[in-house]
């Protein structure tokens, strides 16, 4: 076991940080409202700069316009814009961590030139439409229709909790091409361009008070079957790839951002009182920053031994029954952490939005934030139930419960 | 970076597993109860393996490993619910002559605090007629103690494969070591405490996984329903994270330069701790009324991290030292 960076990596590292150090000026702060358009024009344009920089896609061959380093490098990336504060992937998530890895290990080489060398460079936005109003935990029975007319897939259905849908110019897309078949046996993966006629984009309010993720209506939209990844109703295996991503090394960048926000939240629990004492003189609240530090430090540990267990095993693809564990304990993680944040704050909890005290900004709203947001964390990319029947099932060799049907 | 076990490591493993299944089956660690706790000719085998020595430089007559193939050992320890000072043997070889070896057996204690308003508790010390040598932990160093000079009550013990005696006026003891050492020792200690922990946590974890596939209710293994697999998973989630978190801070310790050594001991012993308390509750809940009798094994492994829990002022001394490392 060595957790020792190579010489390698350390250079790697002392060069970016020093780059991070004038970017992160350059760029300022990213907008926070809701106007997505200009959300896009920043996150695109911070995407540009570390593009142009060699920063983009740290892992990704270099023909794709990848920097062909190491997953150890990609960390080292991690690390270095958590430690400077710099703008994480933003709308970018969906295009460089799904739909982009599974083009690369799934796709065919004109997929690639097309879509790959794009996302890096911050010119090619992705959404996800997998999710369905009737297939969410049970994904596989999902039912947005695509049938063969021609060179073309003609489209109607709809998707659910797509993410940056308004302003993506692609969707990493599932659809049923053969009703017939057994559920997980008559999907197939798309690549649909958003422009096309018949799509519709009807943004939904979350509780956190962003509209992040979207409904998508499709009515007829005719896609090119050039556009399919995989073979035609192999699509569930497609998309097992993209899910060992997703929860694999999707979330590496906020695992290792969640050590800073604890840092911070000892920070603050030292300038903020409630009931007559400093948060930080409770002893349940101290000791409970304790517990999360402590979790946050296991939590980077099994990243670093799934990112060394990735690197031995060599496809580059993430082992999913490693994977769940790990996302399972980033999901409850965050959510003791946004607990243990509101507890902090005691009533400037009520004000959604930071709070100046003697002139000092207390930065209160991301713990609200986390508060709320956190709670998305084990529902989305497979619920946290859905996690636990696989460590069950693939782990540990339990059996699956009987179907059911209602018939 | 390669933070997975090499090929050296997997060997060690193997032959320290190979070595429990042999000498320490729970058939024979049922039959210890009541005695000393320690076998002297098992203790010998294991000092021959290198259980004591291993971390100890070779020219202190160790072996020559870190503390992360150390970590290893106490691992397969805690799994097997290897009883005995073992812990305390290891930070003493080199420190005591034959303890290294397994010619001597040496146990330890944190001295109790003195009173500030009330009784001083008596000092509870483990395996007291199986220990040739005690060393006292305070924070002005280490001090040995001849045990046999001790006089106290020996009362049942929570653990039965952990025999303790009641001393109510601890000598100081000779001074051996100053509070540097006594610090070293804290935390090395936390870090084997953590893997001892992980270990018992993986059993208790896989006991029961093996119990919910072949126990039958409704007609079906208890294992494939959702509430059996969910508490199994999130045991299997609670030592995966502590093995990780534990592997680390001893790899720390070994390589200084990667971080600071003592917040991740100290977070090892919270993650570890919580790991091996939650998963032996859970291994009872999940074995129904057989996991409450004494006829099954789980109770052993839950009484052993339970003692292992007040190791080094206990859990949340530890998660205090985490916290004070946030804003230092």
């Amino acid at each position: 076991m060595d957790l020792r960076y190579s010489e390698n990596d350390e250079a790697f590292r002392s060069e970016l940080r020093a780059w991070l150090h004038t970017a992160t000026k350059e760029i300022g702060i990213r907008p926070t409202n809701e106007d997505w358009a200009e959300r896009r024009a920043y996150d695109q344009r911070w995407q540009k700069m570390l593009f142009d920089a060699g920063y983009a896609g740290i892992n990704w061959p270099v023909e794709y316009g990848g920097r062909g380093a190491t997953l150890t490098e990609q960390l080292v990336y991690y690390e270095e814009i958590a430690r400077s504060g710099a703008p994480d992937v933003g709308i970018g998530f969906v295009g460089q961590l799904h739909a982009g890895p599974t083009i690369m290990m799934m796709g065919n080489e004109a997929q690639r030139r097309a879509h790959l060398p794009g996302i890096l460079a911050g010119t090619e936005v992705w959404c996800q439409g997998f999710s369905e109003p009737g297939a969410g935990s049970d994904l596989a029975s999902l039912q947005c229709k695509a049938v063969r007319d021609g060179d073309e897939y003609v489209i109607t259905g709809q998707k659910i909790w797509t993410s940056f849908a308004q302003v993506a110019d692609f969707c990493e897309m599932l659809v049923r091409t053969d009703p017939e078949a057994p559920k997980h046996k008559g999907i197939t993966w798309l690549i649909v361009p958003m422009d096309l006629p018949g799509i519709e984009v009807r943004p939904l309010r979350n509780m956190s008070d962003t509209t992040e993720f979207s409904e998508v209506f499709f009515d007829e939209v005719r896609v090119p079957v050039s556009n399919r990844v995989g073979d035609e109703n192999a699509g569930w295996r497609v998309a097992m790839t993209t899910l060992s991503f997703e929860r694999g090394t999707a979330f590496m960048a906020d695992q290792i951002l969640i050590g800073r926000l604890v840092q911070d939240m000892a920070a603050l629990s030292r300038r903020i009182t409630t009931g007559g004492h400093r948060s930080w003189d409770d002893v349940e609240i101290r000791r409970e920053l304790g517990h999360l530090a402590a979790e946050v430090d296991a939590l980077d540990a099994l990243t670093k031994r799934n990112v060394s267990a990735i690197a031995r095993a060599g496809d580059g693809i993430p082992d999913m029954n490693l994977a769940v564990v790990v996302k399972l304990a980033y999901s409850e993680l965050r959510q003791r952490l946004g607990r243990l944040g509101m507890n902090i704050i005691g009533r400037a909890g009520l004000v959604y939005d930071d709070i100046e005290v003697d002139g000092h900004d207390l930065a209160t709203r991301a713990l609200l934030y986390e508060r709320l947001h956190s709670l998305a964390l084990s529902i989305a990319a497979g619920t946290s139930q859905v996690q636990k029947n696989i460590i069950a099932e693939r782990v540990m060799g339990l059996p699956k419960e009987p179907t059911w049907t209602s018939n | 970076m390669d933070f997975q076990l090499n090929a050296d490591q997997l060997d060690l493993v193997d032959a320290v597993q190979a070595f429990c299944i042999d000498q320490l089956p729970m058939s024979r660690l049922r039959t210890m109860e009541g005695g000393p706790g320690v076998d002297r000719d098992t203790w010998a085998q294991m000092g021959d393996m290198g259980w004591f020595a291993l971390s100890l430089a070779p020219d202190d007559g160790g072996v020559g490993l870190g503390l992360a193939d150390a970590a290893l050992v106490f691992e397969q320890a805690g799994r097997f619910c290897a009883p005995g000072p073992i812990m305390w043997s290891h930070l003493a070889a080199g420190l005591i002559d034959g303890a290294a070896q397994g010619a001597v057996v040496v146990g330890g204690v944190e001295r109790p605090a003195a009173a500030i308003d009330g009784a001083t508790m008596p000092a509870v010390i483990e395996y007291p007629d199986a220990c040739d040598v005690l060393i006292v932990v305070d924070d002005d160093g280490l001090w040995r103690i001849d045990p046999a000079t001790l006089s106290g009550r020996t009362p049942r013990p929570t653990d039965p494969l952990t025999p303790v005696k009641l001393v109510a006026d601890l000598p100081q003891g000779d001074q051996i070591a100053g509070a540097e050492v006594a610090a070293t020792w804290k935390l090395r200690g936390r870090i084997l405490t953590a893997a001892l922990m992980v270990g018992l946590a993986d059993r208790l974890e896989w006991l029961s996984v093996g119990y919910a596939a072949e126990r039958f209710q409704f007609n079906r293994p208890i294992g494939s329903f959702q509430s059996i697999k969910h508490l199994l998973a999130d045991m299997h989630v609670r030592t995966e994270m502590a093995r990780a978190q534990t592997y680390a801070a001893a790899v720390t310790w070994d390589q200084p330069d990667i971080g600071d050594a003592a917040r991740a001991a100290a977070a090892a012993l919270v993650v570890a701790s919580g790991a091996v308390e939650k998963n032996g509750d859970m291994a009872v809940q999940v074995h129904g009324g057989m996991g409450y009798t004494w006829e099954v094994d789980v109770h052993f492994f839950l009484k052993r991290g339970l003692v292992a829990r007040t190791w080094w002022s206990g859990t949340e001394a530890a998660a205090e030292d985490v916290a004070a490392s946030l804003v230092s």
